[in-house]
């Protein structure tokens, strides 16, 4: 739950972003965007695949200047990043990359418990590179969340994991989330994720993506079982249709 | 086994040849044994071929380290390109020899000179393939240095370094092929000392044994250092691959 004054971490609008195409030519991808972020609150964003939920991330992560619209971000923003792919240094140990990420953020924090508690013991000494997708997923979101960052940006950090791990790393993510210290926000195609997880929903429609629906989830994270959940993801989804972006999404195929 | 018996066909070759011409335009491997336990003995040889190697080694640290920076500048940005390019460029179809008498006329006939000259020549191949590395290093990995804020000495040695290593090997290798020829005739034209001195002067005296016996080993020398440190040093490189390369 968004507390009134808590600590601003992120401001975000954009105005439109777009992507040469050809020479002379661009497509807009993102139009009217505005996302705020404050120290506790958990925000999903969710759409057809396509529609520019990663440039979103890219942008709030300042790794996309290209834009129209401001950002601003606290100076006290320490940034955790899971990327649509994991993104490891392939050779280098699982240890030795989440090394560096936290040697970079003077975070402490003992490793192997991490990796412990991501069921990733064995794999300690492994190169990067040989890891399984799904081990290679886990060490990305360790990496992410053991450089004690206080806005945590995640793209998808769940698609492609087995069930019970997915469910798993989903119980962690909402520790995180419970801890109260941490923005965070999450891009995801699985609604029941989102209504599980997150404070406020932005669904976005299609090609030069507009929010079309905004919603807070007010049931508090502690009551949601997997009845709640789904029920609540069932009304958002009719509501979702009603906003045409169904339609939209039907159009696209 | 192929190879072993390649070889010994090359040796019985040569001895034949040898005794059929009778000549001392081409003497058999047993003088050519002969001079070369000789010139061990005399210690000629080991001086020679040392004067050699550190020429080697100096020239090609120098071309590597430069080729590197320089490669490095010009992959990542336009306009260092721009105007790398046509010196590159030149670099690149400037003989050889027109580098080492430039060197020798305007530096002197002395060691800068003949280092630089082979370093000259050896140097434009390098920064053309780390340029080329450069160019194809990943930018997923670039954002994930930027968003966790890895310092720069972090970032050239765990996320840079590793991506060039196989185009530095390559680099490496070729240039390393590339400078034991240069620094000979480098040598012959204008020092005192090293294997392409004496070649040159055994040259000049019609002296074939002593050419063999260089020769052969200068070529003895080049292939430990290919087996005992460049193979195991990109081994070593690679050990991350599944399955090495």
């Amino acid at each position: 739950m968004q507390t009134a004054g808590a600590e601003k971490l992120l401001e975000l609008k954009i105005d439109s972003k777009a992507y040469g195409t050809s020479p002379g030519a661009s497509v807009e991808v993102l139009r009217d965007i505005a996302l705020h972020l404050t120290v506790g609150s958990f925000v999903s964003l969710f759409g057809p695949s396509g529609c520019g939920k990663t440039s979103i991330l890219r942008i709030a992560a300042g790794l996309d200047r290209d834009f129209r619209g401001e950002r601003w971000i606290a100076p006290s923003a320490r940034l955790g990043m899971v990327f649509q792919e994991p993104r490891l240094l392939a050779w280098r140990t699982v240890e030795d990359n989440i090394r560096i990420a936290m040697e970079a953020a003077a975070a402490t924090g003992d490793i192997g418990e991490w990796l412990e508690r991501f069921d990733l013991g064995p794999q300690r000494r492994q190169y990067a590179g040989e890891l399984s997708l799904g081990q290679a997923r886990r060490v990305a979101l360790v990496r992410a969340l053991s450089i004690a960052p206080n806005l945590l940006l995640l793209d998808e950090p769940l698609v492609s994991l087995d069930d019970s791990i997915a469910a798993r790393l989903r119980g962690e993510l909402r520790a995180v989330a419970e801890s109260g210290k941490v923005g965070i926000v999450l891009v995801t195609h699985d609604l029941d994720e989102a209504v599980e997880l997150s404070d406020r929903l932005l669904f976005l429609g299609e090609r030069s993506a507009r929010v079309i629906l905004e919603r807070e989830v007010s049931v508090p994270r502690s009551q949601r079982d997997r009845r709640t959940v789904s029920a609540l993801a069932e009304e958002l989804a009719a509501l979702v249709s009603q906003s045409n972006w169904r339609e939209a999404q039907c159009n696209s195929r | 086994m192929a190879k072993l018996l390649s070889l010994i066909f090359v040796a019985v070759l040569w001895t034949v040849a040898a005794t059929a011409a009778h000549s001392p335009m081409l003497p058999g491997p047993l003088a050519v044994a002969d001079a070369l336990l000789r010139e061990t003995g005399s210690l000629a040889l080991p001086f020679h071929l040392a004067c050699t190697l550190l020429r080697v080694v100096a020239a090609f640290a120098i071309a590597s380290s430069l080729g590197l920076v320089l490669g490095y500048a010009m992959g990542k940005s336009r306009l260092v390109d721009q105007i790398g390019d046509p010196w590159l460029v030149i670099l690149l179809n400037l003989p050889a020899l027109v580098t080492i008498i430039l060197a020798y006329i305007w530096v002197g006939l002395n060691e800068y000179a003949a280092i630089a000259a082979v370093a000259l020549n050896k140097l434009p191949n390098v920064v053309v393939v780390v340029r080329e590395g450069t160019r194809a290093l990943s930018s997923d990995l670039e954002d994930v240095a930027q968003v966790f804020r890895i310092p720069g000495p972090a970032k050239i040695r765990h996320v840079v370094l590793p991506q060039l290593a196989p185009y530095l090997a390559a680099a490496f290798r070729s240039g390393i092929a590339i400078i034991w020829k240069i620094v000979l005739v480098v040598e012959l034209i204008g020092r005192p000392n090293g294997v392409g001195f004496v070649l040159g002067s055994a040259f000049s005296l019609f002296d074939m044994v002593t050419i063999f016996a260089y020769s052969i080993a200068f070529i003895a020398i080049m292939l430990v250092v290919e087996n005992l440190l460049v193979q195991p040093v990109e081994r070593n490189a690679n050990r991350w691959r599944r399955k090495a390369a």
